[in-house]
């Protein structure tokens, strides 16, 4: 049924308007934050000042006299379960943290939560936590990967020996140092990209109140996974998870910082339940950069191994993550790692593989997932190796990789991993073309000649989308993400509810789903609605996260549209005395295929409910369908190649960005102009790694920055303008051919940017392997030079 | 992020600001005053400031606006905008003086240029901030006014360091006069993002004689490369001694510049971004 839908809708592949537009750009969005309830109370956090320690003594009752505070609570006045994440591996390769919900005797990060003060008002309960009289044992901090991972460290966690939380060694190809012995050519790069903030907008927050008459916890908060949320908070507060209600209101943002369940939240509910009144938390700015959940710092030392014409014979990883204090649930700190052992060798053809993945706990705020999860970094490195490679043979830089590239489809790799048809040649090729056309490589030559410093970086690579439980499993979760649930509703007149599991935080889900259950039935796109975000209203959900919400999500919507639509051919055939592949759905009424007759959606739900007796014998009155799907074997590959076109500026350092053209192949694109907007947020994401955003810690732990003005996230004025072009190889084996779209944008942007930058620091000699860029760095490249 | 407690006032009017400002200073309740509020607020919020008493003079008018002086020097009221200067009418803001507005681009965002105010720019004394530069670079005089009377000071004597200035604690900022056009005068800085406090910003003031294309003399001063924005005698000096306005001298002035300058962090940068700001000022200013 793959690739046309089962109506005469024609939606899907349109760019229709946003559906939620309307209300987010006149301010009529409501976020968690915007949820007020009668006696409300605010609730602010006692966070370690430092970075490692133990708790000597912790005094609230001073917090308890300020004005305004009502009531101050430390991990065991609350006692709550701690959050724990596994993966089923035996000890030697995983180690678990548990993290408590509220710090008990040991801090191991600045920011960690001590307490929660409540209060009247949000003023008096920040009030409060000044006043708590917090005694530390300060011990020495673990800032970085090296420093973990060398002997005698101090530990993190006393369980986890040599700071280590993972350590796998995923491939080795039999024969793979001979290989390397042999090869015509090896080039190696270490690399390290700086620990970021996924930034979402709006920061995390929750509002949690007791709600008697249903006996339910019901916690408002802003996250990609409600159900996750709901399974946590349930486990640390004893309840069941029937007594638990998570809503999720819009979302501003999320990028894999909320996939995760926090600590806040649940201390939230704890005081709610306490307290029989509803409790609010809104993380500041200050809170969102230094405890919350933080990514991407990894280290890198990779070697490759080619022949004389260039190709690819083996590839040798060894990979460190900084995954900071703890580990995310329900990832775990092996999401970062993981990931990168298991699809570094990306678009390209690779006979020997070997990967020792690590993941390493330091004295920092823990990492999440973030858009892209370690392939930002990964084919970073292996699009500096192709790089190196190609100055090395004397190749031009393009050609070395068209070599490499799978053209072959199906191509199961040397990491057991099956690719589906992508266009990864044809993107290359159409990227290049396009710079070529507009002049770009004779403005280089142009400017070599006049001493500017021109440049023209690549990226080609392929995300992974659409995991279903297979492809998840072989991650060893405790709990194995997949399949995604979908229900349609259509009430009496003949108007549609759609009820996903997934969850958008500014995906366009109400638009993109609608698009889809509208082209099944044949409704216009006004009579179909998404709701989403409320753990009552579907049997469970997997969230949004892995651009997994139209390639999975969207094939569940399909599938129960499709059952739907089912029903309403049988009950208009009925009507009709005629055999139901003789109705068609759609446009915009139910009729005769040829042409006599035509029953408006209205009138059979009316028939449906409210003039049963007129059902056909055996129907069963309403119309409901829900539909499950579940991605099939290794996923579906989403592939892009992004062109970029740089000048550094001698002096200042500034990489001014001249062009960016990213050629993207998400399948069928159910809506074209969402496609494009997820690309250039995630381009804007990815730049912002390559040259602008980092947190840094000193040696006692203290993180570099609190606010915008030291956490130098990238404006619209920084970002330049991106020619989003696509090609379109549909997916077999999703609902729609839709493969995801979420994360390439981010996954290209930093390697081509800084392939860019350094072709234009060529004649200075000068390689630059880690990011961000900074302009320093840049002008410290020049000045050497001139 | 939400202040500690304070005790919010509104002045009626400059005395009455005056008067709060004495009374509250005197009885240890650590005023502050409130303008655009764009770096006070944030600061509170962080609860980095935490006055015990804000005192608001945002109704003070009196203090909001642009005037030239029988002599010709430029009166800018403490309470006027960014964005009032930046968008001012040549019959508001005279030819001589179009420096102050094609440097407003620098400050902030637009957002933050329709709130913060030139007063409150002063008072706040950022080592990079644009209003601080220029008033060194042109000789600005501060006027404030306090218990004892009205005082003027040289922007000279202003600036003490990192966010300290010659106002006393009960002193209200009233007016910056910037007492000669400066016609061939540019401003321009470097930082990594639009709309940041400058890593290095640099001011030129060229004294060119009639015939368009000698200079005379001029000022040079930079913002970033010291506790408070800094005269470069050095590069006036390569100035002073004449010349052809042109690319050699730009360049002379900005090595002198550079070589001159001890910033306290990052020196081999910010020496480098000073050597290319000043030139680039220069070159603008050379060509008004």
């Amino acid at each position: 049924m793959s690739g046309r839908p089962g109506g005469t809708g024609r939606l899907v592949g349109t760019s229709v308007r946003r559906q939620e537009d309307p209300r987010l750009l006149t301010g009529r969005g409501r976020f968690t934050d915007d949820v007020h309830l009668p006696g409300m109370l605010y609730a602010h956090f006692v966070r370690s000042t430092v970075a490692s320690g133990s708790v000597v003594s912790l005094d609230l009752s001073a917090v308890r006299e300020v004005p305004g505070v009502v009531a101050a609570f430390d991990a065991a006045d609350l006692g709550l379960g701690d959050i724990t994440a596994r993966l089923d591996r035996p000890a030697g390769e995983f180690v678990p943290t548990a993290m408590p919900v509220l710090a008990r005797d040991r801090v191991r990060f600045a920011g960690e939560p001590l307490a929660v003060v409540v209060a009247r008002d949000p003023y008096a309960a920040e009030d409060g936590t000044e006043a708590a009289k917090v005694v530390h044992d300060t011990r020495p901090a673990v800032t970085r990967d090296t420093q973990a991972l060398a002997p005698g460290a101090p530990l993190v966690h006393d369980a986890a020996a040599a700071n280590t939380l993972l350590d796998v060694t995923m491939f080795a190809t039999e024969g793979i140092d001979s290989v390397f012995d042999r090869a015509h050519c090896v080039v190696d790069v270490e690399t390290r990209t700086g620990r970021q903030n996924a930034l979402p907008l709006e920061t995390r927050g929750a509002v949690a109140a007791w709600d008697d008459r249903d006996r339910q916890l019901v916690l408002h908060t802003s996250t990609q996974v409600p159900h996750q949320v709901r399974t946590v908070a349930a486990r640390c507060l004893g309840l069941d998870e029937r007594a638990v209600r998570v809503l999720v209101p819009d979302m501003g943002g999320g990028f894999g910082l909320k996939c995760v369940v926090g600590r806040e939240e649940i201390a939230v509910a704890a005081a709610a339940l306490r307290l029989g009144r509803p409790v609010k938390w809104t993380e500041d700015r200050k809170e969102a950069l230094t405890a919350s959940f933080l990514a991407r710092e990894q280290h890198y030392r990779v070697r490759a191994a080619f022949d004389a014409e260039g190709r690819m014979l083996g590839l040798d990883a060894d990979i460190v993550c900084d995954m900071g204090a703890y580990s995310c649930y329900p990832f775990t700190a092996g999401i970062e790692p993981l990931m990168a052992a298991a699809e570094m060798p990306g678009v390209y053809r690779l006979p020997a593989y070997r990967a020792r993945a690590r993941a390493v706990t330091t004295n920092k705020a823990p990492s999440a997932p973030y858009r892209g999860v370690s392939r930002p970094q990964f084919v970073l490195v292996v699009e500096r190796l192709f790089e190196r490679a190609a100055r090395e043979l004397g190749l031009d830089p393009v050609e070395i990789r068209r070599r490499n590239l799978i053209t072959e489809f199906p191509y199961t790799g040397v990491n057991n991993i099956t690719y589906d048809p992508g266009s990864y040649r044809e993107s290359l090729d159409l990227c290049e073309r396009t710079l070529r056309e507009e002049g770009w490589y004779a403005a280089r030559d142009t400017a070599a000649a006049e001493g500017r410093h021109l440049g023209i970086g690549y990226a080609c690579f392929s995300e992974r989308t659409g995991y279903g439980s297979a492809a998840f499993a072989q991650r060893k979760m405790e709990v194995v993400p997949g399949f995604d649930l979908a229900e349609v509703r259509m009430d009496t007149s003949g108007a549609l509810t759609v009820t996903s599991g997934t969850m958008s935080h500014g995906q366009s889900h109400e638009t993109t789903m609608a698009q889809i259950a509208a082209d099944e039935l044949g409704l216009p796109l006004e009579k179909v609605r998404l709701h989403q975000g409320d753990t009552e209203r579907v049997a469970y959900g997997w969230g949004t996260f892995a651009s997994r919400s139209i390639a999975v999500g969207g094939s569940a919507v399909r599938r129960a549209a499709a059952e739907l639509g089912r029903k309403l051919r049988h009950l208009a055939a009925a009507r009709w005395g005629v055999p139901p592949d003789e109705v068609v759905l759609g446009p915009g009424a139910v009729r005769r295929a040829d042409g006599t007759a035509e029953l408006s959606h209205t009138e059979l739900a009316r028939i449906a409910y409210l003039a049963t007796h007129l059902l056909p014998e055996g129907m069963e009155p309403g119309l409901t369908a829900t539909a499950s799907f579940d991605g099939v074997g290794d996923g579906t590959f989403s592939n892009a190649t992004h062109g970029v076109v740089v000048e550094l500026h001698e002096g200042t350092g500034q990489v001014e960005i001249l062009r960016y053209v990213c050629v993207e192949d998400c399948g069928v694109a159910v809506n074209p102009q969402v496609v494009e907007g997820q690309c250039r947020g995630g381009i804007a994401q990815g730049i912002a790694g390559a040259l602008f955003e980092e947190i840094t810690y000193d040696a006692q732990g203290e993180p570099s920055a609190t606010g915008f003005m030291d956490y130098k996230v990238p404006t619209a004025l920084e970002i330049p303008d991106v020619t989003v072009r696509h090609l379109e190889t549909p997916c077999a084996f999703t609902e729609t051919g839709a493969k995801g779209a979420g994360e390439g944008g981010t996954i290209g942007a930093p390697a081509a940017v800084l392939n860019a930058v350094n072709d234009a620091l060529r004649p200075t000699g000068v390689e630059l392997n880690d990011i961000p860029v900074t302009p320093q760095t840049i002008a410290h490249a020049l000045e050497q030079h001139s | 992020m939400k202040p500690a407690p304070f005790t919010y006032h509104r002045a009626r009017d400059i005395d009455d600001a005056t008067r709060l400002l004495s009374r509250l200073t005197d009885d240890g309740g650590d005023p502050r005053v409130l303008a655009g509020g764009q770096s006070l607020v944030a600061m509170m919020n962080y609860r980095l400031a935490r006055p015990g008493h804000l005192i608001d003079i945002g109704r003070l008018t009196t203090l909001r606006g642009l005037r030239t002086g029988e002599d010709g020097a430029l009166h800018i009221g403490a309470l006027t905008t960014h964005h009032a200067v930046e968008t001012a009418p040549d019959a508001v803001l005279a030819p001589g003086f179009t420096v102050l507005r094609d440097a407003m681009r620098w400050v902030g965002h637009l957002p933050i240029r329709t709130r913060g105010t030139v007063g409150g720019s002063l008072a706040h004394a950022d080592a990079t901030a644009e209003w601080c530069l220029l008033a060194v670079l042109l000789d600005a005089v501060i006027v404030a006014q306090g218990p004892a009377g009205v005082r003027h000071i040289e922007a000279g004597d202003f600036f003490h360091g990192h966010y300290t200035t010659a106002l006393g604690p009960d002193e209200l900022l009233t007016e910056v006069v910037f007492p000669r056009p400066a016609p061939r005068a540019a401003l321009t800085e470097f930082a990594p993002r639009h709309g940041d406090f400058a890593t290095v910003s640099a001011a030129v003031d060229l004294d060119v004689a009639g015939d368009g294309h000698t200079v005379r003399g001029g000022r040079v001063a930079l913002g970033g490369v010291a506790a408070t924005p800094v005269r470069v005698p050095a590069a006036e000096a390569v100035l002073a001694r004449g010349g052809t306005a042109g690319p050699e001298l730009a360049s002379a002035v900005a090595r002198a510049a550079a070589g001159a300058v001890d910033p306290p962090a990052d020196a081999e940068y910010r020496r480098g971004l000073a050597r290319t700001l000043v030139e680039r000022a220069v070159r603008q200013a050379v060509a008004r």
